[in-house]
């Protein structure tokens, strides 16, 4: 993290050039004109136009986005397709700039350069990223091809996504909160998730110094008295672990007072197959996520 | 316990440190004269007042808060009773060791345009006479005042601007500060300076990797050797039998691109053995031949004797333990000591070479150890009682991309992006404890995940670790069983070091803004 006393990004338009000292009048009317400059350089990229840039872009963006938002930006595991026409947290030069330079707190999107394992952006890199961005970009998402009010039903009703999950603070709790997953999820991981849960688990708890996040393991546990629980890891060191079981209860334990303690990778979520879940139906359940998330 | 010189120093006049108290710290185990506790690199204490029968009484003593953000890498040195560290932002400081108040506290005011990889870091700083060093982030050497913190010279050992900065302690040799830099992130190259205490004067230079005309040179292609990397960013070590200091270099730049440097290029992922009165080469040891994937061998080099063989250990970043003669730089055998996928054979000599298809590719190449390595730049510990070598191992594979990268001086230069792996199996850690003999491992302990902290060993029977859950843990030294943790609430990135004061052992370790000790009640 950096602090407010050592801003990362220095900005080279601001620095006067030596000569102008010679001439104070063309020094108030040069400042004038960087200032102006600069404030552009805010709102919109300076190397729009620059073929090259998307170019060098895709070298820091492999360096530096490439780790969480795929190569070809396409999505990863943990963060989101931004291939896409709309940006969650806003589409504009600017609005991008600010998301790769501050982060998006509350989320795993951290401050340019304070993951503290690489090397942080100039302000020029990041533009260069923007630029790389812009060129893989498609023009308009495709609409959903599903029906996002039937989604709706099904995710409430016969699919029972509801009894786990929360959206927009209805649902249950010991899935993960899906009101963003529609904006920050490509597709295609949306569909995975349901038809093999288990082959990605999703991330729960991280932690500000932590290299990995905690992730949705599944979790059986037999107490010094005989009572048995079963239900999610919500994070885990040597010797504790912090599980909610699937009524919904939080249990504090001390690994070494139990009887037994399991963890496993298979996801304690059903695998939707086309049985269950027809490929309709997963389609309009999808388009359900992602109306949400366009909120 | 070494009870004799526990009471003596501190109703006394503070005596300076010497070049000889240096070489003799074994005789005053109180306090920790250097980044590793001795010259051997072996972070032992001979302290044993806490041990094996009372660890599971240790309690926080006192606590120091930096309010610094990001990693908190220092190990303090401890001398008659003041602790000297450093925090995030070249932040130093001087404590009243047993109290824990600050004496003095010096911040350095950085240019906004320092960029340094992998965190705002420093990791310790180095004593001679009425002065403490510092390595800053913008590549200069600062001798600071040990009782004001008053700066006494500020020497520039090279232009940041190009990517170089320093992160290590400097470690002290007859009146000479050495330094290593940091930047193979950024296609800099690499050197080890040492400077004239008294005043700040450079006295020699090593670059690490050799100008035209030297030997070693022509392991380079074209002019990649001017931007080549080999950065030496972890504290060396001095035998003082042969008058050789042991250093240890980073990887070759680009980190993950081999086109445009084909041959070995020297001396990238080496062991270096240096004349330190002028930074003379008398030999080398390469780990990673023409490396592509950022193995640097930044482990200290930890010397060890064993009746008349005089040894240096490496658990190297690239997942093997290396056991060399430091006497000429002969390997005597390499194991690995974690998964390991790059290499599937050793040449006549016994050096693991890496295998054809292990190199990085456009979609991405799978690849153990992964980017981090099987071991970083955290700490290892030989325990002499024990003999056993212990070590933080990090079991993550990763897949390596590489790509094209123009070099812009001062930019960042890796040439790649890896990602992690698309395993089932979440990453792990353990301290590994390996028996120098065979390299083969005695005993573990298991981390839930990969951990940054270093490994503290002491006369007590104990090794002392952290992990990235946040606990600071006492195990036995033989067996691995815990005796103790305490959870200091953010993930360590740190090697842990150990001192006394009025009679009463201590053991610390800086963990997110905070320098924590502990002791007995």
């Amino acid at each position: 993290m950096h602090s407010a006393k050592n801003p990362r990004l220095p900005d080279p338009l601001k620095q006067p050039p030596v000569w102008a000292a010679t001439c104070f009048t063309c020094t108030l009317l040069l400042m004038m004109g960087l200032f102006t400059a600069s404030l552009k350089a805010q709102d919109k990229n300076p190397f729009s136009a620059d073929p090259k840039a998307a170019k060098l872009g895709e070298s820091q963006f492999r360096a530096n986005c490439a780790f969480c938002h795929g190569l070809g930006a396409r999505g990863g595991g943990r963060g989101p397709d931004l291939t896409r026409a709309r940006k969650r947290r806003g589409n504009s030069d600017a609005d991008l700039f600010r998301t790769i330079n501050e982060g998006v707190p509350g989320t795993a999107m951290p401050q340019n350069g304070a993951t503290q394992q690489g090397v942080g952006m100039t302000e020029e890199e990041i533009w260069q990223v923007i630029s790389y961005i812009r060129s893989v970009e498609r023009k308009a998402d495709a609409t959903a091809i599903g029906n996002a009010a039937h989604g709706k039903e099904i995710f409430n009703g016969t699919a029972g996504c509801s009894t786990c999950h929360m959206i927009q603070g209805k649902g249950g709790r010991i899935g993960p909160d899906l009101s963003a997953t529609g904006a920050t999820r490509s597709t295609d991981y949306i569909v995975e998730s349901l038809r093999s849960p288990s082959r990605r688990l999703a991330q729960g708890i991280s932690e500000a110094m932590k290299e990995f996040s905690q992730e949705y393991e599944t979790v059986k546990v037999e107490t010094a008295d005989g009572q048995k629980f079963i239900g999610v890891v919500l994070n885990e060191d040597h010797f504790t672990f912090q599980m909610m079981d699937t009524r919904e209860q939080i249990h504090l334990f001390e690994k070494d007072k139990l009887r037994s303690f399991e963890k496993s990778r298979e996801s304690l979520m059903p695998v939707y197959d086309q049985k269950t879940l027809s490929d309709k139906d997963l389609q309009d359940v999808v388009a359900y996520l992602l109306a949400v998330g366009a909120q | 316990m070494a009870p004799l010189v526990l009471c003596g120093r501190l109703s006394n006049a503070r005596a300076q440190v010497t070049p000889q108290r240096l070489l003799d710290s074994a005789k005053e185990p109180q306090n920790w004269l250097m980044y590793s506790g001795d010259y051997a690199g072996r972070r032992f204490s001979a302290l044993d007042q806490i041990n094996a029968s009372n660890a599971a009484m240790l309690v926080p003593k006192w606590a120091y808060q930096t309010m610094a953000g990001g990693k908190f890498e220092t190990t303090p040195l401890v001398v008659d009773g003041i602790l000297y560290g450093t925090g995030q932002d070249n932040r130093a400081f001087a404590l009243d060791a047993r109290a824990g108040r600050p004496i003095w506290q010096y911040q350095r005011a950085l240019a906004a345009d320092i960029r340094p990889c992998c965190g705002r870091v420093n990791r310790g700083m180095a004593i001679l006479g009425d002065k403490v060093f510092l390595g800053t982030l913008d590549a200069h050497v600062l001798a600071l005042d040990a009782k004001t913190g008053s700066v006494v010279w500020d020497a520039t050992a090279v232009d940041y601007r190009k990517g170089y900065s320093i992160t290590l302690a400097p470690l002290v040799i007859k009146n000479l500060v050495l330094v290593g830099v940091s930047g193979g992130e950024y296609g800099i190259r690499g050197f080890i300076d040492a400077y004239h205490a008294a005043t700040g004067e450079r006295k020699w230079r090593f670059y690490t990797i050799p100008g035209p005309g030297e030997p070693g040179h022509d392991s380079w292609e074209g002019d990649s050797w001017k931007i080549g990397g080999a950065p030496a960013w972890i504290t060396g070590t001095y035998d003082l039998a042969t008058n050789t200091t042991f250093w240890t270099t980073g990887n070759p730049s680009p980190s993950n691109r081999g086109e445009g440097r084909s041959g070995d290029n020297l001396y990238s992922d080496s062991l270096l053995a240096l004349d330190p009165d002028t930074g003379k080469l008398k030999w080398y040891f390469q780990f990673s031949k023409h490396d592509e994937h950022d193995y640097d061998a930044t482990q200290v080099p930890v010397m060890v004797d064993q009746g008349d063989r005089h040894l240096i250990l490496q658990a190297n970043r690239n997942g093997f333990f290396y056991v060399i003669d430091r006497t000429n730089g002969k390997l005597e055998f390499a194991n690995p000591f974690a998964k390991v996928t790059w290499s599937d054979s050793k040449d006549t000599s016994g050096v693991p070479i890496a295998r054809k298809d292990a190199s990085p590719t456009l979609e991405g190449n799978r690849v153990c150890p992964g980017a981090a390595g099987a071991t970083n730049w955290m700490s290892p510990a030989y325990d002499p009682q024990t003999q056993l070598f212990y070590v933080t191992a990090r079991e993550q594979c990763d897949v390596f991309s590489t790509a094209p990268q123009p070099y812009e001086a001062g930019h960042a230069y890796y040439g790649s992006a890896y990602f992690p792996n698309d395993d089932a199996v979440p990453f792990t850690g353990a301290l590994r404890a390996i028996d120098p003999n065979t390299g083969k491992l005695k005993w573990e302990w298991k981390h839930p995940s990969p951990t940054w902290s270093g490994v503290l060993s002491t006369a007590g029977g104990l090794v002392f670790t952290g992990d990235a859950e946040g606990n600071f843990i006492a195990l036995e030294a033989a067996s691995g069983k815990a005796l103790w943790h305490f959870q200091c609430g953010a993930s360590v990135y740190s090697s842990p070091m150990s001192f006394a004061i009025d009679g009463k052992q201590y053991v610390a370790v800086a963990v997110g803004s905070t320098l924590f000790t502990f002791g007995l009640p």
